[in-house]
């Protein structure tokens, strides 16, 4: 899809690159083999258009060849009104079930984070 | 043999550092500003338009206005009273932290007490990339239909002001407003809002008293 491979994501590629170089380097790694990563349901990034720029800008540096693993954390809240948490289904915001008030908090889904790397020393 | 190591490191980290090192900056020179996003055509540079006409007498202004190309924004900026700077962003879809450090180089801050940037239009981007300003302002309007708040959470989520632009074409179009606001409050409840007409001028007095409020002339 060529409207998924935007300039955002070659943005956040670069960082993720630069994150994990300097962290591969801080304990001499030979070869950055995976990288995983944590990205909330309710941040907007392409997993398909971060790969496709990481294949690109990887090459040549340590980090060429390495797999990257996107760990998917789905969006869920807590109604302000009655206590009740709840998940969202495809990512589009819905009022508590219980109770369908819309003072709801956001717990989880706003992660973007390099949690870890896998490394040859 | 592999090794797992921990980073638990933020991806824009980078970006967010330097962030902080613009809000500094601005605090040390006494400069108030405004990050103004929306999508295409909402209205930012009408609004800069005007909110420089009605405040250059209190305010020394600056505009920052960034584009993928031509510098028609920071015309109509400077055109109106401000003195402005553009940012052509070469193709990205936001402006960053590090294009607004490079920006701000170009002014002396001293002499300024408001600046308003004007990000890229655009709904997804931008509410990814804090530029370190005072305050994120999201302009929505009419026509682009009351469905927005449920389509661009990102973007309505975090911003700590919603204009809500083009009110005068509410008789013309099917636009819910019970249903946008509905949307807005389940993202960020209690949001301020300020529903106005660039053309009719309608609301600009309370967008303007805002400013004068949190900002110090």
């Amino acid at each position: 899809m060529w409207y998924s491979v935007s300039m955002h994501e070659l943005a956040i590629t670069q960082q993720i690159l630069g994150i994990a170089l300097k962290h591969g380097q801080s304990v001499k790694a030979k070869k950055i083999t995976d990288l995983y990563l944590v990205i909330g349901q309710l941040s907007s990034v392409v997993d398909d258009s971060v790969q496709f720029y990481w294949d690109m800008i990887s090459e040549g540096t340590i980090c060429q060849g390495a797999k990257l693993h996107f760990d998917r954390i789905p969006a869920s809240l807590e109604c302000r009104h009655c206590g009740e948490i709840y998940t969202l289904e495809d990512g589009t915001l819905t009022p508590c079930p219980r109770c369908d008030s819309i003072n709801v908090n956001v717990i989880t889904g706003k992660e973007f984070r390099l949690e870890s790397l896998e490394v040859e020393e | 043999m592999p090794k797992r190591i921990p980073v638990v490191e933020k991806i824009l980290s980078a970006n967010d550092r330097i962030a902080q090192e613009n809000r500094a900056r601005l605090d040390e020179a006494g400069v108030f500003s405004i990050n103004l996003m929306a999508s295409p055509g909402a209205g930012k540079t009408s609004l800069i338009e005007h909110t420089v006409q009605r405040l250059a007498r209190q305010f020394r202004l600056a505009a920052i206005d960034g584009d993928i190309a031509t510098s028609i924004d920071a015309d109509r900026a400077a055109a109106a009273g401000a003195t402005a700077i553009q940012i052509n962003t070469g193709g990205q879809c936001h402006l960053d932290a590090v294009m607004l450090r490079d920006a701000l180089k170009q002014l002396d801050l001293i002499e300024f007490d408001l600046l308003l940037v004007e990000n890229v239009g655009n709904l997804v981007c931008p509410a990814d990339f804090e530029l370190g300003t005072h305050k994120n302002v999201l302009i929505a309007s009419i026509p682009e239909g009351d469905d927005k708040p449920y389509k661009y959470p990102g973007m309505y989520k975090d911003v700590d002001a919603l204009i809500v632009n083009k009110i005068d074409l509410l008789p013309y179009i099917a636009f819910d407003m019970d249903y946008f606001r509905r949307g807005v409050e389940l993202l960020n409840p209690g949001l301020v809002t300020f529903p106005i007409s660039c053309r009719t001028t309608e609301g600009l007095d309370e967008w303007l008293d805002w400013i004068k409020t949190n900002a110090r002339p």
